[in-house]
């Protein structure tokens, strides 16, 4: 077993993300866009925009997540690279985790380093702890960018496969979203929170890559 | 054990009489559970009067939503390990049906909850929102196998999402308690707390048992289709094939 | 005969509900070139596939005694990406030390090797898949289809390449349809 494939895998889809021209710029578009709605649809209330900021942010990251993960196993089933990967000598799983991490890291990653802005057009108070919960959404992304990859990867050979992975990975989001959610409030629950969303998305890392391993040579059979 | 269950036809002779066993026995504990429940046992006005004999309904529902995912996953992973065909008919079976019964689970618990609670849909009761989760589950896993374009990739693709979903359902039942213990719940009703009346509890065990035979008796019912289209199929094949 | 380098024993298939093809046997020792005949949907890609391990198949048994090299209908490029840029990631990942450039001058791509694949014509696309051939040394090859939207330049090229392999005692399983064009030590009907 060498690293090698595994690394390579890592790197192709760095620079795929890239090559669609706009890269990462488009998920940050698409979340800043959905947050920007939140108020022309609910109001300016100061106070309520406080309250729902972060959860609203929660929101508009998974659907980010769903939206751009739709293409990154379909287009290798569809091209025929999915086929080469397989025939390495590095498991599925590690080729798997390998570009959901990379584009996790190109697509969600960014969205987090961004949320301390969004934080302060939802009238946050400019603090320390927006740093923070940009860790916290960092953290998050992650478990949902792995459980997204696995819907995608189970929906890799089905045509609009997009809403089917919503279907899929939602209920998969729900204790990250709301370890995420307790973690950003001032609440008992909310100083342990912080481990347990470390924990779900430990969790996602350690199941995900194997069934979108099992997924992938399932696409390929 | 599973491998003797795994021939189809053995599971066509068992299920030829054992169905309707389970449908006969079904029925009558559910009727005599309902005749009891919503007509003979008294009223409880700590649990909001007439409305908690939706209990009845609810708690067995409740309980089959549960039980029906487990079984799905477990007959995935029988598969999934042993290919056993019956296994993936029978997780095919029991997906639509466990959607049904968590349907009705949600919406015995909304009747409930809009007199108790005072709104149709109570965000804080930590069941509800497993079981509305739950309900996705099923939901993704029928929509996943449906998309698939054979049957072999149908029982693959389910069998993986089923066997994720489980593992994630003690994580999604566990976050959404905390989710819910941060907020002051209404009283809410409970089913097997120190409440629970002797008189309540045999019309409640009988209607649970009732259900669940039913439900045993659907799905089987749903897998001797099932297996009869696989054999129509595979003759029509032949058929095809000239053989 | 001597040791196989890559055997299928009983392979059956089924797709949908249909029988593709039952009792195959596909064994090549090394300088063996195997060419698999049959109509169209009669099975040859399901069973190149069953062979390099990508599909499971219903009945029977593959070994490969040796590492192989894959080359399909789907050449595995990506839209953006030149054929100097795919050789690369591949020799990367195989973790093979090759001269890039030099094998995309002897496979006639030195002109069009940074140009994006989308830009670039099935053939040119088609040789950037079989250059991955010469990116390392493997003694197992599994072509399907390999002359499909090849010239004659290319078809010769193709050709040339097998013989080498040949000669180096690699074996190769090969789609056809129609001429092949070389001498195959025996033929697989589906």
């Amino acid at each position: 077993m060498s690293p090698k494939p595994t690394l390579a895998a890592f790197r192709q889809a760095l620079t795929e993300a890239w090559a669609g021209g706009a890269g990462a710029l488009l998920p940050l578009g698409f979340f800043a866009g959905t947050a920007v709605l939140v108020p022309l649809g609910i109001g300016t209330d100061p106070a309520t925009l406080r309250a729902i900021g972060p959860g609203i942010l929660w929101v508009a990251l998974a659907l980010s997540s769903l939206v751009t993960l739709e293409r990154i196993f379909q287009a290798d089933t569809e091209d025929g690279a999915l086929d080469l990967w397989l025939q390495t000598e590095a498991p599925a799983s590690s080729i798997a985790a390998a570009k959901t991490l990379a584009h996790f890291l190109t697509a969600g990653l960014p969205l987090a380093l961004m949320s301390p802005l969004l934080a302060l057009m939802f009238q946050a108070e400019a603090s320390a702890s927006l740093l923070v919960h940009a860790a916290y959404y960092a953290i998050g992304g992650l478990a949902f960018y792995f459980w997204g990859g696995v819907g995608a990867a189970l929906s890799a050979t089905v045509r609009r496969g997009g809403l089917l992975i919503s279907l899929i990975a939602l209920p998969l989001y729900v204790p990250t979203a709301i370890f995420g959610a307790l973690a950003m409030t001032n609440t008992p629950a909310g100083e342990t929170a912080p481990l347990l969303l470390a924990a779900s998305a430990l969790f996602a890392l350690a199941v995900a890559p194997f069934a979108m391993a099992a997924a992938l040579r399932l696409a390929a059979d | 054990m599973f491998s003797w269950f795994a021939n189809p036809h053995r599971f066509l002779n068992l299920s030829s009489w054992l169905a309707p066993a389970c449908y006969a026995g079904g029925l009558v504990l559910i009727a005599w559970g309902l005749w009891q429940g919503l007509w003979m046992v008294p009223k409880d006005d700590y649990q909001g009067g007439d409305i908690m004999r939706v209990m009845f309904m609810h708690v067995p529902s409740a309980w089959l939503a549960m039980a029906s995912y487990m079984g799905l996953a477990v007959m995935s992973f029988i598969w999934f390990i042993w290919r056993h065909e019956v296994a993936d008919v029978a997780a095919k079976a029991i997906a639509p049906l466990g959607a049904v019964w968590t349907a009705i689970c949600l919406a015995t618990g909304a009747i409930w909850g809009k007199p108790t609670w005072g709104t149709w849909w109570q965000w804080d009761d930590p069941r509800m929102m497993s079981v509305l989760f739950l309900f996705f589950l099923f939901l993704g896993y029928m929509a996943l196998r449906a998309a698939m374009d054979s049957r072999q990739k149908a029982a693959r693709a389910g069998a993986i999402l089923a066997m994720v979903g489980a593992l994630n359902v003690p994580l999604i039942h566990f976050s959404v308690e905390m989710f819910t213990s941060l907020h002051q719940t209404a009283s809410v009703v409970t089913a097997d707390g120190p409440k629970m009346a002797a008189v309540y509890l045999w019309p409640l065990l009988s209607s649970a048992l009732g259900q669940s035979l039913l439900f045993a008796g659907l799905v089987q019912t749903q897998m001797r289709t099932e297996i009869r289209d696989r054999r129509t199929a595979k003759l029509r094949a032949q058929l095809m094939a000239g053989g | 005969m001597p040791d196989a380098l890559i055997s299928g024993t009983g392979l059956g298939m089924i797709r949908g509900e249909r029988v593709l093809f039952r009792d195959v046997e596909c064994v090549a020792a090394g300088a063996d070139i195997i060419v698999l005949r049959g109509s169209n949907g009669t099975g040859k890609t399901t069973l190149l596939r069953i062979l390099a391990g990508l599909t499971r198949p219903e009945t029977g048994t593959v070994t490969r005694a040796a590492s192989h090299h894959w080359i399909a209908h789907r050449e595995g490029l990506k839209p953006h990406e030149t054929p100097h840029q795919h050789l690369s990631l591949w020799a990367k990942a195989w973790g093979a030390d090759a001269d890039v450039s030099a094998i995309l001058k002897r496979m006639g791509l030195s002109r069009p090797a940074d140009v994006p694949a989308r830009h670039l014509s099935a053939g040119q696309r088609r040789r950037t898949a079989l250059a991955r051939l010469l990116l390392t040394p493997r003694p197992i090859w599994l072509l399907d289809e390999p002359f499909t939207a090849l010239d004659a330049e290319g078809r010769d090229l193709v050709l040339s390449l097998i013989e080498e392999h040949r000669r180096k005692d690699g074996c190769v399983i090969a789609a056809i349809h129609g001429d092949a064009g070389f001498a195959s030590t025996r033929e697989v009907v589906l």
